[in-house]
């Protein structure tokens, strides 16, 4: 195992390493596919450099972990909108998630429907390239159109184009309250329709999910909304009597239930302790229920978040869900399996014939040795 | 400025090329002779003119990637242009280039509103996506103040923004996949109507990469409920610090307003002067524009207004109508028109930490007084992007060479504050030259490298973003050849 302490010292160890080189931060994610490789860690390269609430922006290494910037942020009433996952619970896997990872892998939560995903909010990165090389794009501004936008590139590319060393995010107000419309009974495809009815509102929801088994059993929709007390008030008020027709809806305002219930769903605590393989399948909201219904027969257990676009799927190990959702625009993901899982199938779908030999044609002018994360995304 | 000499080949071979085009097109969509294409010229960086050697004005992706197809053969450079908007030259030609415009691409795909999303042909206007739902209830977020003219085409190829992205975010938040054609013909979806990536995020690679990655046919939107209502408040400040410091505490007082516009004394002073708005006379003026319901407006407004006063302003006037809403926003609007009246101008882009903005406004009247060009600045102050606008005469020998000067200069300074060179009209030809103030070159050397990997002949936009040096031996197909 490599400990970095330094972006210098992260350069002379890439440069100078003679074979491939498996990348982590926390070590708390266990995405893609399996690498081979000498451990390289980035979690010595910590410290929040920049914080200006009044600019919304922090800039933060890569090894900080994601509590210490949590915490700073809500000392000053703000937060990381996107609401990044922890996978802690899911992946068992111990250790403390690095804003570097969640970059990385672009991890997002349920908000992401209404505010963008993290890679929406990064404003700036630095990184190694497979050279050695200390490369930059973006910066710490909010609106940057200098150059080619290397920042989305390098959001959710699972460290095979370089390894992130610094990150320049846009953060946002934590609001002051909120509240969750909670509708039970629904089916799936009743249950994604109010969902799309409520985003569809001029009301800005910023969660919006279906959990199919919820906590007593019973399916159970659950719709937030956030901001100033009387607004939300208001809101949740008109949406309850909008979407009536679905069902008589609970307006949940308690801060600490209401907390919870989003943790639950963003750490998919549904499926702690279960054994089975975890999708991640992204399509058109209205297509949810038809990935639900294509992956009952296998004994699947669903949630549905982001208005039914974003399919979570507890399943049996070794079951083929690319292949029993195909036809359906969109694309699936494996967010937990056996190692052989996911080298039979692949952590990631292709892309496709040519956009595929882009990526490949990225990798190598970034990195033409192969040896960061070779592999991890296929 | 520079331009790349015409590859004299190429303009022999002119007739030869004209031909396979009209093979391949109806006869009115290949413009060649120099009164057709003289339209072509420019676009809004008007200072710069070239004719290409040939338009083309495709109608389906198909068509495009015909062209494309036989300008890659042919080893012509294309120029890919929306509506011709950009500020920054990104459609500017060369003598020895085809200049590909998409504005007859402009037809609406597929509306969804269970999922919000909107899938247009690129040509379509920035306005008339949303006029496609809005009596739906829905708008396309970005609104650059081009929006009634710009294409789709052009907001990818620059990632533009607008007045209301503070909370909307930029196109590249709003898009959720392309069509692309890319230069050897080949066409790719990416994206779609679903969230993120399968693999690499190469949308976001795309957005912005101003028409150099390929040629974008189709677009796949995300579009948004209408709020109940908006309403701005106009406040008045005697001191650009006092402006500047309302405005961070406003953001970190959790109020997230849609849009928070800034206009200095000159701007404001040429702006009564044109549009009669009625503005106060004073050092900065502060429009800040919150939505919701009549009664969360006003909730958010009392709040803004709390803090303002802190502050100490000079004027407050609250918008209780439709009526007064649309005076406030009239002479904003009307601002880069009312500094088009009084002389020729450079419109920047450059954008700061907004911590910076009474720093900066200081800096840049030293350097008016220094270069003696007057300057005013209107920009979106909620996100530090900034549009100073450097007045000049065209007419007059040096002034626009000491106006781009300027420009640089102040362009270097945003640099130096933390800040970049554009947030939201492109590099194109203009700020070329300014990429290593930002960029190391092996930051630059990683983005020729992703150019290499869509367009190896370096034949799509070539010489745009980059400074010339640095591309070529791209550009003169040494690549290929080694």
């Amino acid at each position: 195992m490599m400990k970095i302490s330094d972006e210098n010292g992260l350069a002379e160890a890439i440069a100078a390493s003679a074979g491939s080189l498996r990348i982590t931060g926390g070590g708390t994610r266990a995405l893609g596919n399996p690498v081979d490789g000498d451990d390289l860690s980035v979690a010595g390269l910590t410290g929040i450099s920049l914080y200006e609430p009044g600019a919304l922006t922090l800039v933060a290494k890569a090894g900080t972990p994601v509590d210490e910037i949590e915490a700073l942020l809500a000392s000053e009433g703000q937060r990381l909108a996107f609401e990044p996952m922890d996978h802690r619970g899911l992946s068992k896997h111990q250790g403390t998630p690095t804003i570097g990872g969640v970059v990385a892998a672009n991890v997002s939560g349920p908000r992401r429907i209404a505010v963008g995903a993290c890679r929406d909010f990064l404003l700036g990165v630095r990184f190694v390239d497979g050279m050695g090389r200390v490369l930059k794009n973006g910066g710490r501004v909010m609106k940057n159109v200098t150059g080619y936008d290397l920042v989305k590139l390098m959001a959710g590319s699972f460290g095979s184009l370089g390894v992130i060393s610094e990150v320049s995010l846009k953060v946002l107000p934590e609001p002051e309250t909120r509240a969750v419309l909670l509708i039970e009974g629904l089916d799936d495809a009743r249950a994604i329709a109010a969902l799309s009815a409520a985003l569809s509102a001029p009301y800005d929801v910023t969660g919006a999910a279906h959990i199919v088994a919820g906590l007593d059993g019973a399916p159970v929709t659950m719709i937030r909304l956030e901001g100033f007390e009387a607004s939300v008030k208001y809101r949740a008020e008109r949406l309850r009597d909008e979407l009536s027709g679905f069902g008589a809806g609970q307006i949940e305002a308690d801060p600490v239930k209401t907390a919870a219930g989003w943790a639950w769903l963003r750490d998919l605590e549904a499926f702690h302790g279960k054994a089975g393989d975890v999708w991640r399948i992204s399509v058109k909201p209205s297509d949810g229920p038809s990935v639900g219904a294509r992956l009952q027969p296998f004994g699947a257990e669903v949630i549905y978040d982001w208005g039914g676009g974003l399919v979570w799927a507890l399943v049996p190990e070794g079951t083929d869900v690319r292949q029993a959702v195909a036809g359906i625009a969109g694309h699936a993901r494996i967010e937990r399996a056996a190692a052989e899982t996911r080298l039979r199938f692949g952590a990631f779908p292709s892309t496709g014939v040519v956009l595929d030999k882009v990526a490949a044609d990225l990798r190598h002018k970034f990195d033409p040795r192969g040896i960061l994360n070779p592999g991890i995304m296929g | 400025m520079e331009m790349p000499v015409p590859d004299p080949t190429i303009l022999a071979r002119k007739d030869q090329i004209v031909r396979r085009l009209q093979a391949v097109l109806p006869a009115e969509a290949v413009a060649h002779d120099q009164a057709e294409t003289k339209v072509y010229e420019c676009d809004a960086l008007t200072a710069y003119r070239c004719p290409p050697l040939a338009v083309v004005l495709p109608t389906s992706t198909d068509e495009v990637a015909a062209i494309l197809k036989i300008c890659f053969e042919e080893d012509v450079p294309v120029v890919p242009r929306g509506s011709g908007t950009s500020l920054a030259g990104g459609a500017l030609p060369t003598a020895d280039s085809v200049v590909l415009g998409v504005a007859r691409l402009n037809q609406v795909l597929e509306t969804d509103y269970d999922n919000r999303f909107i899938r247009v042909q690129s040509g379509r206007t920035n306005l008339s996506v949303t006029g496609a739902v809005q009596e739906q209830g829905f708008f396309y977020a970005p609104d650059p103040s081009s929006q009634l003219a710009c294409a789709i085409a052009g907001n990818i190829a620059m990632n533009s923004g607008g007045a209301h992205c503070l909370k909307y975010g930029v196109t590249t938040n709003n898009l959720l996949g392309v069509r692309m054609v890319m230069m050897d013909g080949t066409i790719v979806d990416v994206g779609g109507a679903h969230l993120d990536a399968a693999g690499l995020d190469l949308l976001g690679l795309i957005c912005g990469s101003e028409g150099q990655l390929g040629v974008v046919t189709e677009a796949t939107l995300r579009i948004l409920r209408q709020p109940e209502g908006a309403r701005p408040v106009l406040m008045g400040f005697d001191t650009n610090e006092a402006a500047g410091a309302c405005v961070s505490d406003i953001i970190k007082a959790g109020v997230l307003p849609v849009a928070i516009e800034f206009m200095d004394r000159p701007c404001i002073r040429a702006t009564e002067a044109f549009a009669h708005a009625g503005y106060p006379d004073v050092e900065a003026l502060l429009i800040v524009e919150v939505e919701g319901s009549d009664a969360e407006i006003a909730f958010q407004l009392d709040k803004i207004i709390a803090i303002a006063k802190a502050h100490d302003p000079a004027e407050i006037r609250e918008s209780k109508s439709a009526d007064e809403s649309a005076r406030i926003w009239a002479g904003r609007k009307a601002a880069f028109g009312a500094m088009g009246q009084i002389n020729d101008y450079m419109c920047l882009d450059g954008t700061i930490p907004v911590s910076q903005l009474p720093f900066v406004l200081t800096r840049i009247r030293e350097l008016s007084g220094q270069y003696g060009l007057d300057v005013g600045n209107v920009f979106h102050a909620g996100d530090g992007n900034m549009h100073p606008l450097i007045l000049f005469d065209a007419n007059k020998p040096g002034d626009l060479e000491k106006c781009e000067a300027m420009g640089a200069d102040i362009l270097r300074l945003c640099v130096e504050v933390g800040g970049c060179l554009t947030g939201e009209h492109g590099v194109g030809v203009e700020k070329r030259d300014l990429m290593f103030d930002q960029y190391s070159q092996d930051d630059i050397a990683a983005q020729l490298a992703i150019k290499d990997v869509f367009d190896p002949s370096w034949l799509l936009n070539p010489a745009k973003v980059f400074p010339l040096r640095s591309t070529e031996s791209r550009r003169q197909g040494r690549l290929a050849a080694e």
